[in-house]
């Protein structure tokens, strides 16, 4: 399924991959908003650009979908220069926003007919195409009212349809849930899994960790405009460590009466939290260390309300990597890391 | 859910000169903002209502103080006033242009443009023609007001159609200024009054209202040289109504003498600079 890589005009070693950056630098004014940047997307694969606000995601996805001009560094995209040949990049991508750039007063369908007339289809086709689309998306009914009347996931779904009208080989996702409430975040999930089992190369940007991990076969973590891990999510939460076995102790009982018991089990010292009674300590072995650790306290008589055995969360992965957490504010250093214009800043809360 | 994988029918894009593209894709962007326009009537109400009331006003209230050189006739006043409505109407329609481009940048239909394969000028043009197309629909309105308080052509068909496209060139010129001025703006709340400002000075320092004759000299020789003078003493002259001067004499300013030829000469100029000046700043505003 996976569409063979095109025959571009730049050389053999930049058509290997869709997506192709070295060493990409964006500056606006004072504010260093992807600062070296190196990334490889092969084709038919999602790769995830994992950050917090401010760390240069949208301004990498802007310059690769030849919204904005790189300061310095090289791109390519599907084999094209994108800034020596940016009609090239324009005809093999696709771009769906943050914010859904579909208008507002145009019907679902009509919105679709003007971006596939702006990529110079044939009518007849983009009539065709358009039809089929609305239909996947589930806006059939709703494809001759004015998009004003959509819901945020309606208008969502819109947006990413508008991106396919094409068929681009490339999909460029820059942060499709942010804002969508969890059944629509679902929906939007659902319908990009289904596209990547078309055979469609995705770079899609969140700053939901969850996102990443359901989606993206291989992540890309950057902070402050910079590449500071990647790997499958696998490999970044094995990166952090083991399991962890996390007990909640009875108040009746005592922490260090429980500490000791974990001890015995464990690989490392347990972390207390007394406020919330909580303890955690690195384990190996799987689930029989569940059974070890309840007769460990069992034999101290210590009483517990919860006792679970968990992977490390692509949070704890941001903690260990950046030592601040991924839904972090942007710090005020880089908060005017994203171009101030056609992004307004005001909608984000509405 | 039907089977649509991305190997199976990419289509080729049609092939076209690249003049052939321009004029297509500023179609295609025309026809998207003029079916705005219909979807949201209230904007050419609301774009309506000033002009109205402005003829209203003037009419009946400041009229009778306004005394219109040669013209001893009580409706005189409202003869000469209509084509100052008009040209004055005409000269706000690059507000829209303004609010209108800032709003799309707001909202990322822009960087959804920028993502195609598409003309880019053709943003610009299509908007423009767009915003000049809608001034018909106000023109027609206008003339039916007109009307009802006594204002006529006088003249011939074809002289009125002449005036009715001057009015139409100078939207158009106007909406590339208004264009400009919108892709400067941080948001659209800015551009609502930002795209306004310029436009009172632009059509008060000029004979759409009052005879240039009680003015200051420095103000005369200002509304002289505004082509909203001689947009406006054109239309008077085509449609055959009184144009505020008892007789142009030789020694009037150039543009009083041959305002159609003055207003073609302006409009021309200021498109040629406003869509270059325009068409740079959408291009440079990508970063």
């Amino acid at each position: 399924m996976t569409p063979p890589p095109p025959t571009g005009p730049v050389g053999s070693a930049s058509a290997d991959a869709a997506i192709r950056a070295e060493g990409l630098v964006k500056h606006f004014g004072e504010v260093k908003a992807v600062d070296g940047l190196d990334l490889t997307v092969p084709y038919g694969t999602v790769v995830g650009l994992l950050g917090p606000n401010g760390a240069g995601k949208t301004t990498t996805v802007r310059i690769l979908a030849t919204l904005l001009r790189a300061t310095a560094g090289h791109a390519t995209v599907a084999g094209f220069d994108v800034a020596k040949d940016p009609d090239a990049v324009r005809r093999s991508i696709g771009l769906t926003g943050q914010y859904a750039a579909v208008d507002e007063y145009l019907t679902g369908r009509e919105n679709l007919d003007m971006v596939g007339r702006l990529y110079h289809l044939p009518k007849g086709y983009v009539k065709q195409r358009a039809d089929e689309l609305l239909e996947r998306f589930s806006l059939t009914d709703a494809a001759d009212r004015p998009v004003k009347t959509y819901s945020g996931g309606m208008r969502r779904r819109l947006d990413l349809s508008a991106s396919l009208v094409a068929t681009p080989r490339i999909l460029f996702l820059d942060e499709p849930t942010t804002g969508l409430d969890p059944r629509s975040r679902l929906q939007m999930w659902e319908v990009i899994s289904d596209l990547v089992a078309d055979g469609t190369t995705v770079l899609l940007t969140t700053q939901y960790l969850e996102e990443a991990d359901q989606l993206a076969e291989e992540i890309v973590v950057i902070d402050k405009g910079l590449v500071i891990a990647k790997g499958t999510s696998d490999e970044l939460k094995t990166a952090v460590g083991g399991d962890r076995l996390e007990i909640v102790v009875h108040a009746g009982s005592s922490l260090d009466d429980a500490a000791s018991a974990l001890r015995s089990v464990s690989d490392g010292e347990p972390a207390i939290d007394a406020d919330t009674r909580t303890l955690r300590a690195p384990v190996s072995g799987g689930s029989t260390v569940l059974v070890d650790a309840v007769r460990a306290l069992d034999a101290k008589d210590v009483r517990v309300d919860d006792l679970a055995l968990r992977r490390p969360t692509l949070d704890d992965v941001f903690l260990t990597l950046t030592g601040h957490a991924a839904e972090e504010e942007a710090a005020p250093a880089t908060a005017g890391a994203k171009p101030r214009r056609g992004r307004g800043r005001g909608r984000k809360e509405s | 859910m039907a089977a649509v994988t991305a190997a199976d029918v990419r289509p080729a894009p049609e092939s076209r000169a690249s003049i052939g593209w321009f004029f297509h894709d500023g179609f295609v962007v025309a026809k998207r903002n003029l079916i705005q326009s219909i979807r949201v009537p209230e904007s050419i109400f609301f774009s309506l209502v000033q002009p109205v009331i402005f003829v209203l006003m003037f009419a009946y209230v400041f009229g009778g103080a306004i005394p219109i050189p040669g013209q001893a006739a009580e409706d005189a006043y409202r003869q000469y006033l209509i084509p100052g409505i008009f040209g004055q109407t005409v000269a706000f329609a690059a507000a829209a242009s303004t609010v209108g481009l800032a709003d799309d940048l707001h909202k990322g239909i822009v960087d959804r443009f920028r993502s195609l394969p598409m003309t880019s000028s053709a943003v610009l043009f299509g908007r423009t023609a767009a915003d000049a197309l809608q001034q018909v629909a106000v023109l027609v309105v206008l003339s039916i007001t007109g009307f009802i308080v006594g204002w006529r052509i006088n003249n011939g068909v074809l002289e009125a159609a002449m005036a009715y496209l001057l009015l139409l060139l100078f939207a158009y010129t106007v909406a590339w200024v208004g264009a400009w001025v919108g892709l400067h703006m941080p948001n659209p709340q800015t551009a609502s009054t930002a795209g306004l400002i310029w436009l009172f000075p632009l059509t008060f320092l000029s004979n759409a209202f009052v005879p240039l004759q009680g003015m200051p000299v420095v103000i005369k020789t200002i509304a002289e040289w505004n082509p909203v003078s001689s947009l406006v003493l054109a239309c008077r002259e085509l449609f055959g109504n009184p144009t505020g001067f008892q007789q142009i004499l030789p020694d009037a300013a150039w543009p009083m003498r041959y305002p159609v030829a003055y207003t073609l000469i302006s409009c021309t100029v200021v498109i040629a600079v406003f869509s270059v000046l325009a068409v740079r700043k959408y291009r440079s505003s990508a970063g």
